[in-house]
């Protein structure tokens, strides 16, 4: 019995492989076909420009919506339909895993020369697929590796984020002034050392989500200085349940004040029920504004205006420059690219003015957000601090592709986003508590 | 009561009875039939919710699916990967042993065929490797399903809770190893594994990415059906499925039957994670199984255990997803509406099994074969 299997079972294993033999030719060819009618296309047309956009959600998520804006407003500037499947293909719902690789290669099939991907874990395998063609630009955001790869076609963008979860901060500290000068605060808010406790839904320990917490901190300290913050990570960038139940958490824990680094409304959503039951919390949230989830609770949210590079990328395509496109791209609020939104009803008095006075100061470059003189690693004032672009495995084992060593600490301030778009500011800074 | 009369209100409307076994050809004509309604259906819902050509979304789902070379590739890629999952439950469902833990067999055979890719994807051959990735993904996945199935025949512990528990484990486990290996450091991501030399990648053969992949499925399949058929542990495997006290009965070892069945069932699963791992994603993360182990549930079950319809139910529920991505990509829609036609879709092949188990009686017909014995 088990004899007569095995030579089944081999046998049919040769019958695969000669069908395989047979249909690999066929395959070959077309695949050179395709290959070539798409260098003709690309030469012969002047800026026959074709669009790939791989979005990780779609725009049921804030941070997705954020981007499909952004390449929407950059199309309607430059008089590209993105509706028109012709000269946008959107693929919604790609995962950060092969899925993704498949879909680039896919893209490129179809004719696409510029293809953009909105999510980190999206990186390593649009580089995959940018080795593969390297006559098609892949422009991966929030990336980290495009400067340092070895391919002339991969590159990074990032906006100057923590800019606007300083400026959100602010908003933060003046509603926070404004509660504990009507005494609206309990017992239950304030720590054992009297400091006021706020709270943070952040997504992963990154780098990307500690420089975003630790600035919307300074922002609330810059106005109340006695507080102390305590984060939170859901492990999942968008999971609107996990979201609500550590916003849940961190109310009871006695946050009076609470933002988010996660893509859901689920953190808002929470503390507005919460707010509509008589509690005392505000909510700055992320990406969108999100006072229709929270008309009370929110007091405005951090935002990033994509449209500012897909403008500058796409434009440069569309003139047939694709390949000069910055391989690490990072702007921030003096070029639009950052914005906090609409204010909410709840916003304390003066508000506005305050945020206007920051804002103009960040721009003009009088107001770093990580001042050195503002905030201490274990009681010390930082002083010195290296940044390595190289890309390295957890055990510093393995180096992947090689970088180089920076000193961050310029001109009294950490220099964010300075050597590498993708955020590097990774200093745990006193006041600030990591719970899980 | 003699007599009935015609207008007797008691008979119900509509009655149900139990068919006879159906010809093939019958069978599948039903199927087809519920295939072709399902697509009128879908058909009017398309037209009056967005308005669009049903023969357009149509057309977008076989050009999803089958479109370009490459996109047939893709198709076939995944619908492999799902079988892989379905053969290697099949054995355990028709035990009837609720291996609902596929989805943590899948991640336990990733993560030690990851460890290898890492560890000694640099110091060892890679026709070597696939070969040790083969044997300890099986054994790993043999492990993790042998664990409930130990306890189900010790303690007669619950197996459906068991397995599913055993999935939890594994995505802790996969996280705890995923910022073990995390690559670049802070990602909380492995990345690609060996993306500059392929070590331990599945070979490129006959030109094909994923031929490798189509060959050991299939041979794995072959191997299952034959099993479940032709030989004595299959017979073994049926006869525990439909009664375990008759098996006890005819002097069957139902422990030793469900023990060793869920080593092959688990070893299985663990071969479809060495798959993914390394014929696919070439990556490992909590996400690595994406639900298959829960889909092939569905697989298994529609195919009645027949692991060559097996081959074809894989191929549709995989068509109908990369149709979905394609309609939504085509026409700007919502995934989640292009998934209400695969819903439908699917709706209408489960409920066909119903007629074709049994028949619809209306009231005041005469049964044909049995109305007068009663």
């Amino acid at each position: 019995m088990m004899k007569k299997l095995l030579a089944l079972l081999l046998a049919l294993t040769m019958v695969f492989a000669f069908a395989a033999c047979t249909t690999d030719e066929g395959n070959n060819e077309e695949n050179n076909g395709e290959a070539n009618n798409g260098e003709t296309n690309g030469e012969g047309t002047e800026s026959a420009l074709k669009i790939g956009v791989i979005l990780l959600h779609d725009e049921s998520i804030g941070y997705d919506f954020a981007h499909m804006q952004g390449i929407r407003t950059a199309c309607e500037t430059l008089g590209i339909d993105w509706n028109d499947n012709s000269q946008v293909i959107w693929k919604y719902n790609i995962g950060e895993d092969e899925s993704c690789h498949s879909a680039a290669v896919d893209l490129v099939d179809q004719g696409c020369n510029v293809i953009i991907s909105d999510s980190y874990g999206h990186q390593s395998y649009m580089t995959l697929a940018a080795s593969e063609n390297p006559d098609v630009q892949f422009l991966i955001a929030t990336g980290d590796t495009a400067a340092v790869d070895p391919y002339d076609n991969t590159h990074n963008f990032f906006t100057h984020t923590f800019e606007s979860r300083y400026v959100s901060g602010v908003v933060g500290g003046m509603k926070l002034a404004e509660m504990i000068e009507e005494g609206v605060l309990t017992d239950a808010n304030y720590n054992e050392d009297g400091t006021i406790k706020i709270g943070y839904v952040g997504a992963y320990p990154y780098a990307e989500v500690v420089s975003g917490y630790t600035a919307f901190y300074l922002g609330v300290k810059s106005v109340v200085d006695n507080v102390k913050m305590d984060v939170t990570y859901t492990n999942s960038w968008a999971d609107a349940t996990a979201e609500q139940q550590a916003a849940e958490a961190l109310l009871a824990r006695g946050c009076c004040l609470i933002s988010q680094h996660a893509d859901s409304t689920g953190g808002p959503a929470a503390i507005e029920a919460a707010v509509q039951n008589g509690a005392v919390c505000y909510y700055v949230g992320y990406n969108i504004d999100m006072l229709t989830v929270a008309p009370t609770a929110i007091l405005t949210s951090a935002q990033n205006n994509w449209a500012v590079y897909y403008t500058y990328a796409l434009g440069l395509a569309q003139q047939g420059k694709a390949a000069e496109i910055d391989v690490d791209w990072a702007r921030g609020y003096s070029d639009g690219a950052n914005m906090i939104s609409t204010l909410g009803d709840s916003c304390a008095e003066g508000t506005a003015e305050k945020v206007a006075e920051v804002e103009a100061a960040i721009k003009d470059g009088t107001l770093q957000v990580f001042d050195t003189d503002t905030f201490t690693v274990d009681g010390q004032k930082v002083e010195s601090y290296t940044f390595n672009s190289s890309t390295m495995n957890s055990d510093y084992s393995a180096v992947l592709y090689e970088g180089q060593d920076y000193e961050t600490i310029e001109n009294g301030a950490f220099a964010e986003s300075v050597f590498r778009s993708a955020p590097y500011f990774d200093l745990r800074i006193d006041g600030i508590v990591e719970l899980s | 009561m003699s007599e009935h009369s015609p207008m007797d209100s008691r008979e119900p409307l509509l009655r149900i009875a139990k068919r006879d076994a159906l010809p093939f050809w019958k069978n599948w004509a039903i199927r087809l039939a519920a295939v072709v309604l399902a697509l009128l259906v879908c058909a009017v819902v398309v037209y009056a919710t967005v308005k669009l050509s049903p023969l357009k979304v149509y057309a977008a789902m076989w050009s999803g699916a089958f479109g370009t070379v490459r996109r047939s590739w893709v198709t076939v890629r995944d619908a492999m990967l799902l079988l892989c999952v379905g053969i290697g439950l099949a054995p355990a469902f028709k035990m009837r042993f609720w291996n609902i833990g596929a989805e943590g067999q899948i991640l336990i055979g990733g993560i030690v065929t990851a460890a290898c890719m890492i560890y000694w994807g640099n110091s060892m051959p890679t026709s070597l490797l696939l070969v040790v990735m083969f044997l300890v993904s099986a054994l790993a996945g043999a492990v993790w399903g042998f664990i409930p199935a130990f306890f189900r025949a010790r303690w007669n512990t619950n197996e459906t809770l068991f397995t599913l528990m055993m999935n939890y484990v594994a995505i802790q486990l996969t996280s705890f190893f995923v910022s073990k290996w995390e690559h670049p450091i802070g990602s909380n991501s492995v990345g690609i594994i060996n993306i500059d030399t392929r070590a331990g990648w599945f070979p490129t053969l006959f030109g094909q990415q994923y031929a490798l992949n189509v060959i050991i499925v299939l041979c794995l399949t072959l191997f299952v059906f034959f099993y479940l058929r032709s030989s004595k542990h299959g017979y073994e495997i049926a006869v525990v499925g439909e009664s375990e006290r008759t098996a006890q009965y005819i002097g069957l070892n139902v422990k030793t039957i469900v023990m060793r069945t869920m080593l092959l069932s688990g070893a299985i699963c663990g071969v479809s994670g060495f798959i993914a791992v390394s014929g696919v994603s070439h990556t490992i993360s909590t996400v690595t199984a994406n639900g298959r182990g829960f889909t092939a549930i569905i697989v298994a079950w529609l195919a009645k255990f027949n692991a060559f319809v097996m081959v074809l139910i894989s191929f549709l529920i995989v068509f109908l997803e990369r149709g979905a991505s394609e309609i939504a990509s085509q026409f700007n829609l919502s995934e989640y509406a292009a998934k209400i036609l695969t819903g439908i879709i699917l709706f209408f092949i489960i409920g066909s099994e119903f007629f074709i188990n049994y028949r619809i009686i209306l009231r005041g017909r005469k049964e044909k074969k049995s109305s007068c014995s009663k």
